[in-house]
C-alpha cells in the first residue's frame, strides 16, 4: 500500500490510473489468450489423431472382428445431432455386415446427466436387436468413485461393471426395466456413485431403442449419406 | 543457503499446505480414494505450482497491485490449459491416466495462495523452490491420505498402478473377502482421515517442542509452542 494521495493529481489522476490498469489487464489477457490459442492450434492435429486412434481401439472392444467381413470404417453414414442419442454434433455410425447381411451397428451416444457433465458412449448393436457391448469413450466422473464406468478403472477386473450390458436386448430385459436397481430396474450400480451408473444405463437404453427402431433404414441407406429424422 | 532450506522445510512440514494451511481440500477429498490417483494428482499439482510460481515471479514487476488477483488467475488458468493440451498431444498414454486430474488443479487454491503469498514477492530461484517444496508437501500428504483410505476402504494398496507401470499390480493387504468400508471412500471418510493426520502432526510438533524445552535448563521461559490450531 503506497500512499496514493501524495502523488500529484495532474500526473496520475484517478481516471488515468484506471485507464492504465485496464490497459495492463487487457495486455495480459491478450498475451495469455494468444498463448492458449497458439498451443491449441499447435496441438490440435496431434490431439485429433490420438482421439481417432482411441476410437478405433474402442470399436475393436465393442465389436469382435469375427462378426463382420466388410470394410467397417468405410461403411458409415452420418447421423446429425439427435436428442435420443444425446449427441449434439454430427457423428458417424458404422455398419458391420457379414456376407452382405446386416450384422451390427456401431453407434456413438452420450449421456448429458453424468456427475460431472457429459459421458460419451460407444455401443455395438446387433442386427437382431441385442446390445453387443458398451464402452465409455469419454467422461469426467470423479476418479476412484464414479470412474468405474471405464473398465480399465474398475476394481472388479474379472467382471467390470460395464460388461453387464453385453448381449442383452429388450427381449431379455424389458425396456422399462433398463434402469439401475435403485430406480427399480435390472442393472447393478455401485454404492456411492449411482449417478454415473444411472447416466450410462439410461443413455445405453435410449441408444439401443433408437437403433432397433430404425434398424432397416439405417442399414439400407447408401454409404456416406446423411441420416436425418424426418420431422413429424 | 539456510534460506532455501527454510523454504523447503516450510513446504514439506512447517507450513504444509494440507496439514497446516488446510488449503486445497476440494481435489484432496475428491481424488484421494486410492494411492495411485492421489499421487498422480499430487505430481500434476507440483508441475503447475512450479510453473505458475516461476511465471508470476518473473512477471511480478509488471503486475499492478490492484489487479494482481485477476492477473494471477488468468496466468494460472492459461498455464493449466497449456499443460493440459501439451500433455494430451505429446504424452498421450500418460494423459489417459493423469489427464482427468489436470483441470481439477484449477480448483486448487494452493496454487493461487502460493503465488500471492510467495511468488509475487520473491525472486525466481526462491519462488521455484517454494513451488516444488509446497508441491512436495502436498504430494506426501495426499499420498498418505490415499494409502490410508484405500487400505480401510477396499483393503488394497497401489490398485490401478498397472495403468502407469503395466508390469506392476496392486497388492491385496486384507483377505480377498474383506467387504470394504464404504465411508472411507466417501467424503466424510476423507474428513476423518484429515482430522487424524492433523492431530498426528500436531502431536509430533508438540512432542518436539516439549523435548526442546526439557533440554533447555529449567526455569528458562519457554518459546510459545508453534502448534497450529
Amino acid at each position: 500500500m503506497s500512499e496514493p494521495l501524495e502523488v500529484p493529481l495532474r500526473d496520475s489522476g484517478p481516471l488515468r490510473i484506471a485507464v492504465r490498469t485496464a490497459a495492463i489487464m487487457l495486455v495480459f489477457t491478450l498475451v495469455f489468450t494468444a498463448l492458449m490459442a497458439g498451443t491449441y492450434r499447435a496441438t490440435a492435429p496431434l490431439v485429433a489423431a490420438s482421439t481417432k486412434a482411441e476410437k478405433l481401439a474402442l470399436i475393436g472392444e465393442v465389436l469382435p472382428f469375427a462378426l463382420y467381413d466388410n470394410a467397417l470404417l468405410d461403411d458409415w453414414i452420418e447421423v446429425v445431432a439427435d436428442k435420443e442419442l444425446g449427441v449434439t454434433d454430427a457423428t458417424r455410425l458404422y455398419r458391420a455386415r457379414l456376407k452382405g447381411q446386416p450384422a451390427a451397428l456401431v453407434i456413438e451416444a452420450a449421456a448429458a446427466d453424468g456427475y460431472s457433465g457429459r459421458i460419451g458412449l460407444l455401443l455395438a448393436v446387433k442386427a437382431s436387436g441385442e446390445l453387443l457391448a458398451v464402452r465409455v469413450s469419454e467422461h469426467r466422473e470423479t476418479p476412484g468413485l464414479g470412474d468405474y464406468i471405464n473398465p480399465k478403472k474398475d476394481r472388479n477386473k474379472s467382471q467390470p461393471w460395464i460388461t453387464q450390458f453385453s448381449n442383452l436386448g429388450f427381449d431379455s430385459v424389458p425396456r422399462e426395466r433398463w434402469r439401475v436397481k435403485k430406480d427399480g430396474g435390472h442393472f447393478d450400480q455401485r454404492a456411492g456413485a449411482t449417478i454415473s451408473a444411472r447416466a450410462v444405463t439410461n443413455a445405453s437404453g435410449r441408444a439401443l431403442a433408437w437403433a432397433t427402431q430404425r434398424r432397416d433404414k439405417l442399414f439400407n441407406l447408401p454409404a456416406h449419406s446423411r441420416f436425418e429424422e424426418s420431422k413429424p | 543457503m539456510s534460506a532455501y532450506k527454510e523454504i523447503a522445510w516450510n513446504g514439506i512440514w512447517k507450513q504444509n499446505t494440507i496439514l497446516v494451511q488446510v488449503l486445497g481440500l476440494c481435489p484432496l477429498l475428491a481424488v484421494s480414494t486410492n494411492f495411485v490417483n492421489a499421487v498422480s494428482l499430487g505430481l500434476a499439482t507440483v508441475v503447475v505450482m512450479l510453473l505458475s510460481n516461476l511465471a508470476i515471479s518473473a512477471l511480478r514487476a509488471l503486475i499492478p497491485y490492484e489487479i494482481r488477483i485477476p492477473v494471477f488467475i488468468l496466468i494460472i488458468a492459461a498455464l493449466v490449459t497449456v499443460i493440459d493440451l501439451a500433455f494430451n498431444a505429446f504424452l498421450h498414454d500418460l494423459y489417459l491416466v493423469l489427464g482427468i486430474f489436470i483441470p481439477l488443479i484449477v480448483t486448487n487454491c494452493i496454487v493461487l495462495a502460493r503465488v500471492e503469498a510467495f511468488a509475487a514477492k520473491n525472486g525466481l530461484r526462491a519462488s521455484t523452490l517454494d513451488g516444488i517444496a509446497m508441491g512436495a508437501g502436498f504430494v506426501w500428504v495426499i499420498g498418505l491420505f490415499g494409502a490410508v483410505r484405500e487400505l480401510i476402504g477396499q483393503g488394497t494398496l497401489f490398485s490401478g498402478i498397472e495403468m502407469i507401470f503395466p508390469t506392476l499390480s496392486g497388492i491385496q493387504i486384507f483377505p480377498a473377502d474383506y467387504p470394504g468400508f464404504l465411508i472411507a471412500m466417501l467424503p466424510p471418510g476423507a474428513f476423518f482421515v484429515l482430522g487424524l493426520l492433523i492431530a498426528c502432526r500436531n502431536w509430533l510438533d508438540a512432542r518436539a517442542n516439549q523435548r526442546l524445552r526439557d533440554r533447555r535448563s529449567h526455569g528458562q521461559p519457554s518459546a510459545a509452542t508453534s502448534v497450529a490450531t
